[in-house]
């Protein structure tokens, strides 16, 4: 990978507003700006349509011969299937609203990054075909029909695009790019063009259950490990049912917490707390995902990873889900999940009930399937866990909301709830960058690939820039947030933007904080680290 | 920006020649009555159009907590999990631009380098400043379509002229939309994002407008015109028995100019962004409550038996590793599939 220019350089790089009409500026495809195509027996694998072998740096991207028409039928039917994607095309004002609200436009300063602009792609095909001033006019009042340039040109920026939904809550008709960008997506599948960073997870989740493709006995191995890696921070190993029938609690997470550091550690903290709960649970390897990357191509492909959920909920006779830290995966499942696979097996509570504290939670008692920072929160207002934040003194935290659970859910406080609780050290980010305001990680919906990292770099400055200013005004020392591709995408973000900051998953400071029944005195804290007030002259 | 203002400039003269060479009932008469039709028939065969595809999905943008454990405070305006909660949440939307009053300006600086946001609520003034005077110019405008006039016409005549300005009466809300449309005309002209993003399907609407306004004014203060024939010939217009030349002799050109360029308006409004209007009560970002997890939301081409990898196919995939690893398996392997 390119070296990247520092961040004073990559600002003062972004060029100024192009001089041509926008229509007359054709893509432009230099390495580190497009991710890695799908490749073609994968998407053969998943039975997509038009599978090919095609390269976004080339000039024929060897569309299949009836394109054209493929994609003005897609987009048609796309019309009529979505209400949304019609209203949409059709009451924008531009008022431009939205311009600055998104991090691509921030970052790279193109005016096709500005939501309205992203939208204006496909509207103006919409008006050609769909609207009568459009057929009439056409260019005069923003219509173009469809040539290859104008498919490179949606590939190009509907993976400019995070569907963080920022634009979405400053619009005054609520217009919401993601589904632009989905529904973009989608078409763009149509004709056989996709990403390897999607599809290849898509592929494997599809299968294994995981995005990485790990089998069943691999992945029993590595939970194992970080069970053993528990025992050696805390003395007690923590146990690890797989597939097994008749528990109370199906746990789902991402399996980006199983292999990828930092995430682990949260998975080790999910351990440790289900274990000092006697809670009546267990894993499974084959739902042993809870990320969707399927939600980033089609919404077929998302309601087909989705699926195991309630079946291996059902397989098992669980009572309830409880869901891990993940940002689209919330989307999913709060927003998506009961419409795509609903309503959940018969066998289910009615509602989702903590065995702890005896607490229903209501606002699931559809999908029975609850946040673990809801979960978590809950039992810490209860007093049901023993608690030393004294231990995660050493960090002064804040913590990043995930576009998801923010402006797809609203999971703001049940995460600071836990936190606060964990940690003695709590400073907020700017108002404007948090919460339902937040801004992006830069690399979600499935750009978190490394080949357009200096891209990420710029797309995640907002995010960036927010972190670096607590840091400086407050000696901030880590980030926390409820988010696994979070978790894989900030830490170069903050070595980037603010560097000495680390990031973790919010269960890593709990089970740091968690004070276990029989626990060895505690030295290191779950990355193995030296607890920094712990005297030596104990051991 | 140059076309709109050419095709804006075009209709008035086109009216007003029309109209001095005797074609006042055409463009007086006609035009309306036509546009009245056009505008109706428009607006609901849009909304038919939207109404046949189906809501797939429940998509609220949720703009604070959610209502999730009891002791969090849900932000129930932002984030309503109630249907009263989403009645809330829209009357706020249609008559107080809440979403557009939480805009902010973000400049991005090379020292640091870093941003900065400012709160920017202009747009969110200028643009609540244009809607509300609009409305109250229409309402007023209701003097010439009853008789006799409703007191409560008569009381927003009298609000609106307290300044007690000139003779007639300078009204308050015509200068204030007046204003209004210019400053969102300007920031369309001189703000570099906007300029690059506008379309005639942006100038031509506020221009049209803006005409709509200067020739309403000029006919006011400026070239007035018999207001008694004016008032008869409104009141034949809604009675749908139309006056004729013995009345409209009497009336100013200017005055069909002012009359067509709001026919052209109600005949554009169907075709154009201007749908934003009944359109907002549309948005499935909006008008959704987030109830998702607790309430089942119906997508009428959802397939039930959509496949999927079951847990069956993926057993028979690894079924001797998942026993190697002592995972439990519903189905044994047996001696033929152990080779």
């Amino acid at each position: 990978m390119a070296t990247l220019p520092t961040p004073q350089q990559l600002i003062a790089s972004r060029p100024a507003f192009p001089k041509e009409n926008w229509m007359d500026i054709k893509p432009d495809f230099k390495p580190g700006s497009f991710c890695y195509p799908a490749q073609k027996q994968t998407m053969e694998l998943l039975h997509m349509p038009n599978p090919h072998e095609w390269n976004p740096a080339d000039e024929d991207w060897n569309l299949p011969e009836n394109w054209e028409q493929i994609l003005i039928d897609a987009f048609e039917e796309r019309l009529k299937k979505h209400r949304s994607l019609k209203l949409f095309m059709d009451i924008c004002v531009r008022c431009g609203a939205c311009a600055d609200k998104c991090h691509f436009f921030l970052g790279t300063n193109d005016p096709k990054n500005m939501p309205v602009m992203r939208a204006e792609l496909l509207r103006s095909l919409y008006r050609k075909d769909h609207t009568m001033l459009g057929k009439i006019l056409g260019k005069k009042v923003g219509a173009r029909g469809w040539d290859k340039d104008v498919v490179k040109e949606l590939f190009s920026y509907a993976y400019q695009c995070t569907e963080c939904r920022r634009c979405s809550l400053y619009c005054p008709y609520g217009i919401d790019t993601a589904e632009i960008t989905a529904i973009v997506r989608e078409l763009l599948h149509e004709v056989g063009l996709g990403i390897h960073w999607i599809m290849d997870p898509v592929k494997n989740c599809n299968i294994t259950g995981n995005h990485l493709g790990i089998k069943p006995h691999s992945f029993v191995e590595i939970v194992e490990m970080l069970a053993d890696d528990c025992e050696e921070v805390c003395g007690i190993r923590p146990k690890t049912p797989f597939n097994e029938k008749g528990h109370e609690i199906l746990f789902i997470t991402p399996s980006g917490d199983v292999f990828a550091d930092p995430g682990v550690y949260t998975f080790m903290g999910y351990l440790m707390l289900f274990h000092e709960l006697g809670l009546d649970y267990t894993l499974s390897t084959y739902a042993s995902e809870g990320g969707n990357f399927g939600s980033f191509t089609t919404f077929n492909m998302a309601k087909k990873l989705n699926a195991k959920m309630y079946a291996e909920a059902e397989r098992l006779g669980s009572k309830w889900i409880l869901g891990g830290e993940c940002g689209h995966m919330w989307r999913v499942i709060n927003q998506y999940m009961d419409t795509y696979n609903g309503p959940a097996p018969a066998h289910m509570m009615d509602v989702p009930t903590s065995p702890i504290t005896g607490t229903q939670f209501t606002n699931a008692k559809s999908t029975k399937m609850v946040h673990i920072t809801e979960f978590t929160a809950d039992l810490i207002k209860h007093n049901k866990l023993k608690l030393d934040p004294s231990r995660n003194d050493h960090l002064i935290t804040t913590f990043h909301d995930s576009c998801n659970p923010a402006r797809g859910m609203g999971l703001l406080d049940e995460p600071r709830a836990v936190l606060k609780a964990v940690c003695n050290n709590f400073v907020e980010m700017p108002e404007k960058t948090i919460r339902e305001h937040t801004f992006c990680c830069g690399a979600g919906s499935g750009l978190n690939t490394e080949e357009i990292m200096e891209l990420r770099m710029r797309s995640g400055m907002p995010r960036g820039n927010a972190l670096r200013y607590v840091q400086q005004k407050y000696g901030v020392n880590h980030m926390a947030c409820v988010c696994a591709i979070d978790r894989a995408t900030l830490p170069p973000l903050a070595n980037y933007w603010a560097p000495g900051v680390s990031v973790s998953g919010v269960h890593e400071l709990v089970a740091n904080a968690l004070v276990m029944t029989g626990e060895k005195k505690r030295t290191m804290d779950l990355r193995q680290e030296d607890l920094p007030n712990v005297d030596g002259g104990d051991e | 920006m140059s076309t709109s203002l050419l095709v804006v400039l075009l209709i008035g003269v086109v009216a007003w020649l029309g109209a001095s060479l005797g074609l006042a009932s055409l463009f007086g008469v006609f035009l309306p009555y036509v546009a009245v039709i056009i505008f109706i028939a428009g607006v609901v065969w849009r909304m038919v159009y939207w109404s046949k595809s189906p809501v797939p999905f429940a998509i609220p943008t949720t703009g604070g907590q959610q209502a999730s454990l009891e002791w969090i405070k849900q932000a129930s305006l932002d984030n309503p999990s109630t249907k009263w909660g989403v009645v809330k949440r829209m009357f706020l939307e249609v008559f107080f631009f809440r979403s557009l009053f939480r805009n902010t300006y973000a400049e991005v600086r090379e020292d640091g380098p870093r941003i900065v946001y400012f709160s920017s609520k202009w747009l969110w003034c200028f643009a609540l400043l244009f809607h509300y005077c609009f409305l109250l110019v229409f309402i007023r405008h209701f003097r010439f379509f009853i008789d006799p006039v409703p007191a409560c016409i008569t009381f927003i005549e009298a609000v609106d002229g307290v300044l007690q300005i000139g003779a007639p009466r300078l009204y308050l809300t015509g200068v204030l939309l007046l204003t209004a449309l210019l400053f969102l005309l300007g920031r369309r002209l001189f703000n570099e994002r906007l300029r690059y993003l506008s379309l005639m399907n942006d100038y031509f609407p506020l221009l049209l407008i803006i005409a709509l306004v200067l020739s309403g004014m000029s006919l006011r203060y400026f070239i007035k015109t018999d207001i008694a024939s004016v008032k008869a010939f409104t009141m034949g217009l809604v009675t749908f028995q139309p006056v004729g030349a013995e009345v409209t002799k009497n009336i100013g050109s200017l005055f069909f100019v002012h009359l067509t360029y709001l026919s052209v308006l109600l005949m554009y409004f169907p075709f154009s962004k201007l749908m934003h209007a009944p359109g907002v009560f549309f948005s499935p970002t909006r008008n959704l409550p987030n109830n998702t997890r607790a309430v089942h939301h119906e997508n009428p081409w959802n397939d039930r038996n959509a496949p999927f990898t079951t847990y069956a196919e993926y057993e028979d995939t690894f079924r001797d590793v998942m026993v190697e690893a002592g995972l439990p398996v519903e189905k044994q392997p047996d001696a033929g599939d152990k080779e």
